[in-house]
């Protein structure tokens, strides 16, 4: 089990970087974090890997605590930072082998770890180049190919593919998926479908609360609303549920299965366009964090 | 086994890739110390030949330590590497001991060269050959924990490039490594006794005959390396900002 009691943490210039954090989860399976840029993810993530100490509160996974216990979890921990960046002076392969040997593996044990991890993510034609000269996605899967070598039973990956592109993420996406089978994946990413597609359980941290935690369906099941109706009609509106407004004039109506039934059918009658949808893991996102979409997208612009 | 394993990491990472990936690194490791070594002899028409090739050791020395605090502030700042290992089972001593071999095995070509001049030119007794191991080791593992306990606290280039200039003039630029200290005119001679080397230095000259200190700045000298270095491990260990 992953087990979070009050945790806290603070910077001087952050103060609440992480405030309370309670949660409890089974250390199986992958864990999404979920959240924007400064929610807190990485400062979680990090005080779990051992990296950093908490202010107050306390943190265990299987039964060690991350600070007290923090020698015994290192031997099962993996991490794979946010910033993390393969070092151009090293082959793929030194890259691996190097940090296998950090790991306290014996130099013929890394190499032939190296190679089998290399060989899973498709790299072997890389072993013996200098990661300078590999694509980013390359040099990220190498990363990732380190991190897998290890074979450590928790693995932290701290937004492992930002800046990839569609074809590498969903490379990763199916390594992960791999991963999960006898490992505990604590993955962070401000990807939402990547959250969806991979976590078996999901949490939404925001400003360094947690907002949210659970599967999908346990998701929809604390928003309350399972229905999600995106139209241009700009009059309708909900007895159930909440409306948000776009900057384009759409509107987007997150609510129940009955009222859904009821707007629909009324849509419909109106010759109204329309789209009706299972609440999505994005739409759950900007309710509980009280930011419409469209109003986000526009700062991002 | 496992604690050699993560020393032989570091050396791997700092080192031996290095050498093997970008051989121009052999050259380079070797102009630091030997360069200012031929114009001292040149300029001193060889009288300071032997005590040169002793200061050249001592600046190798210093030299590791000036080199660990860049190639420990690189690795995490811009690869995230300490992070990689803080969560690993490799503890912070482990890890400042193999960035500390690493640097020995990178100097390895510029040692050689000057342990042989050093059997040709310097002239000494077995007695000021341990007194000069003891200096130089004394000396390397204050540069080490005084490189590391600055790297930890570095967060990105600017800074790094900040500690870089703080050290190099603190151990290299003040104190007088490859000419005795009765060069420098005597205002200026205190500023040298604020760097720990100058101590080094002075020890070594001794050492091997080019000085001749009385027992009590011998012994204050000594008193001085010894304490200095064991005030910076200590630091190192319990101060360096290894797990935030």
């Amino acid at each position: 089990m992953l087990v979070c009691k009050g945790l806290t943490k603070r910077y001087g210039k952050n103060p609440n970087a992480l405030e309370s954090i309670d949660f409890s989860i089974p250390s199986k399976g992958i864990f999404a974090l979920i959240g924007r840029n400064g929610a807190g993810k990485t400062t979680l993530a990090r005080i779990l890997a051992t990296e950093l100490i908490p202010s107050s509160g306390s943190a265990s996974i299987d039964g060690m605590d991350v600070v007290a216990d923090a020698t015994r979890l290192r031997e099962q921990i993996a991490i794979l930072p946010q910033e993390a960046r393969a070092i151009p002076w090293l082959t793929s392969k030194q890259s691996i082998v190097s940090y296998l040997l950090y790991r306290g593996f014996s130099l013929g044990e890394s190499e032939e770890r190296a190679q089998s991890a290399l060989a899973r993510l498709d790299l072997q034609d890389y072993e013996n180049k200098l990661t300078r000269i590999l694509s980013g996605g390359l040099k990220r899967k190498v990363l990732v190919a380190t991190i897998l070598a290890a074979d450590s039973r928790i693995v932290f990956v701290d937004e492992p593919t930002t800046g990839l592109d569609p074809i590498s993420r969903a490379d990763l996406w199916k390594v992960l998926e791999e991963l999960k089978k006898e490992h505990f994946v604590f993955l962070t990413t401000h990807y939402l479908e990547e959250a969806e597609k991979l976590a078996d359980v999901i949490g939404i941290l925001d400003s360094g609360k947690l907002l949210g935690l659970g599967s999908l369906a346990e998701l929809r099941k604390q928003a309350g609303y399972q229905y999600s109706i995106r139209t241009q009609q700009e009059d309708v509106k909900t007895k159930e549920g909440i409306a948000i407004r776009g900057l384009d004039g759409s509107v987007q109506i997150l609510t129940t299965e009955e009222e859904a039934g009821r707007l629909a059918e009324k849509l419909v009658k109106d010759k109204a366009r329309f789209s009706i949808n299972p609440t999505s893991l994005e739409d759950i996102f900007y309710y509980l964090v009280k930011k419409p979409i469209e109003e986000e997208n526009y700062e991002e612009e | 086994m496992k604690k050699s394993s993560q020393v032989y990491a570091s050396v791997l990472v700092n080192a031996l890739y290095v050498m093997k990936n970008y051989p121009v690194t052999l050259v380079n490791t070797l102009l630091a110390p030997l360069s200012i070594l031929v114009v001292i002899v040149l300029v001193s028409k060889g009288s300071l030949l032997a005590v040169s090739v002793e200061g050249a050791l001592i600046m190798t020395m210093v030299s590791a330590g000036i080199g660990l605090q860049g190639d420990l502030s690189h690795l995490k700042n811009d690869f995230r590497l300490q992070d990689m290992v803080v969560s690993s089972p490799t503890s912070a001593f482990v890890y400042m001991i193999g960035m500390a071999f690493s640097e020995i095995v990178y100097s390895a070509p510029a040692l050689m060269i000057l342990i042989v001049l050093a059997m040709l030119y310097v002239h000494t007794s077995i007695v000021g050959v341990a007194v000069t191991l003891a200096v130089l080791a004394m000396i390397f593992t204050f540069s080490i924990a005084l490189g590391f306990l600055l790297s930890t606290f570095s967060s990105d280039i600017v800074q790094n490039w900040a500690f870089f200039g703080l050290l190099s003039t603190i151990l290299t630029t003040i104190p007088p490594i490859y000419y005795p200290i009765t060069y420098i005119p005597l205002p200026f001679r205190y500023i040298a006794y604020l760097s720990p080397t100058t101590y080094a230095a002075e020890i070594a000259q001794n050492a091997i005959g080019y000085l001749q200190l009385p027992a009590s700045s011998l012994a204050i000298d000594w008193i001085v390396i010894i304490a200095v270095t064991m005030a910076l491990f200590v630091m190192a260990m319990r101060k360096s900002k290894w797990r935030e």
